[in-house]
């Protein structure tokens, strides 16, 4: 385990806990708990609450024949479910899954920056991006909230520096600039609730046919 | 004061749900799985209804989640989790497959297998059942509606923009524990992986 510093904030692991949160915001969650020893700790002990809490709740009686039908299925052969992805060099399974392959499908945006759509739907998208090192991602604001992990190099912004597993939370007050570290390509796992804002490198009306 | 005691904590070891679980894990026991059956399945059921499904789509999902306890029960770790919060995670993943027609993304496993298991550690099954009590005996003794506010963002009822609001619970101690116990693991995969 490589030494994190910047970890999910409480409120995020009970919404993945929970089931509240969107597929791209999960999609983070589940990657930085592959990584990170702390985290998965605080994940399963919301779990342990999820526990005591379904405890303790009202009971709704199953209809006469759920029974049998469960019974029945443990002799079975059950149905083979395709195996859940594995880890593939940087990515962490939940990451390869999304991918549907062992590598991201990059598209260029200009500048050497690449860029792969994991994830888009109403709650939001999921993309992994490429910086190649010193480079800035453009300046850019936010509507909602973006979550960034770092899976290969890092990147700096003026928040502080953000190493592999790290991972950043930004609010719509944050205005940055991060830029990828001189000792290797940045690679992270960015996901939005709502569109960037890109101020520069690419005008706001050729957004929607980027997919930014 | 009230004269309310803490609730079945068991200082000789876990609880019985977990005792269930594990009987079913080591001996494919079905007559504790037939327990496990009557003890959850209808909170489960109740559960999902809550969280919004129809009763019939509810019994589907707990039927899955009953299969995947009796299939995957060899990924069972009972000095991590007890069983109600194991089942509780494989009710959520499956019930949000369902919803959103796409797997839920679930953290890499991090599990050893039985045959090569250091279990049970007596300490840290003790350790987790005291965290549960007083997590409980705390939960009984909160304001009603805080309590409320809880129960329904475990249950599935709260966005995430509510569950941010919300107060939440001060899992600091159970998490130190958890975290002992997923340390020991470490150590145990990385002798396993040097022999
Ligand atoms: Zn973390």
């Amino acid at each position: 385990m490589k030494e994190i510093s910047h970890h999910l904030p409480d409120w995020l692991i009970r919404s993945y806990a929970t089931g509240s949160l969107g597929h791209a915001f999960s999609l983070v969650v589940a990657a930085h708990v592959s990584q990170c020893d702390d985290c998965r700790a605080r994940l399963e002990a919301e779990e342990l609450a999820g526990g005591l809490v379904l405890e303790t709740l009202d009971t709704v009686a199953p209809s006469d024949d759920l029974r049998a039908r469960i019974f029945d299925g443990l002799d079975a052969d059950p149905s083979p479910e395709p195996a859940k992805p594995q880890r593939t060099g940087i990515y962490p399974g939940a990451v390869v899954e999304a991918m549907g392959g062992p590598e991201p499908r990059w598209r260029s945006l200009g500048g050497g920056i690449r860029q792969a759509i994991l994830s888009e739907d109403g709650e939001g998208s999921a993309r992994l991006l490429y910086i190649p090192p010193g480079m800035a991602v453009p300046d850019h604001g936010h509507n909602g909230l973006e979550l960034t992990l770092v899976l290969q190099g890092s990147f700096s912004d003026e928040t502080g520096r953000f190493g592999v597993g790290d991972v950043e939370v930004a609010t719509d007050d944050l205005d940055h600039t991060p830029v990828a570290g001189m000792e290797d390509v940045c690679i992270c796992l960015a996901a939005t609730d709502a569109p960037l804002r890109f101020k520069s490198l690419l005008p706001r009306m050729l957004q929607p046919i980027f997919r930014i | 004061m009230d004269d309310r005691k803490p609730s079945a904590a068991t200082p000789e070891g876990p609880c019985e749900q977990t005792e269930w679980l594990v009987a079913v894990r080591d001996r494919r026991d079905k007559a504790a799985f037939a327990r496990l059956y009557d003890y959850f399945v209808p909170r489960l059921k109740g559960m999902l209804m809550r969280s919004g499904m129809p009763g019939a789509a509810a019994e589907d999902v707990v039927q899955d989640v009953m299969l995947t306890i009796w299939r995957k029960a060899h990924l069972y770790d009972e000095n991590r989790a007890r069983a109600s919060a194991w089942i509780y995670r494989i009710a959520r993943n499956r019930q949000i497959d369902v919803i959103r027609r796409r797997p839920r993304p679930v953290p890499d496993e991090m599990v050893a297998e039985a045959e090569t298991r250091d279990t049970p550690q007596a300490d840290a099954l003790i350790g987790l059942e005291q965290e549960a009590a007083q997590l409980r005996e705390a939960l009984e003794t909160l304001p009603q509606a805080q309590r409320e506010i809880i129960e329904r963002a475990y249950v599935g009822e709260l966005t995430q923009a509510e569950i941010r609001e919300a107060t939440g619970l001060a899992l600091g101690t159970i998490k130190s524990r958890i975290r002992l116990a997923l340390e020991k693991l470490r150590h145990e995969l990385r002798d396993l992986r040097e022999e």
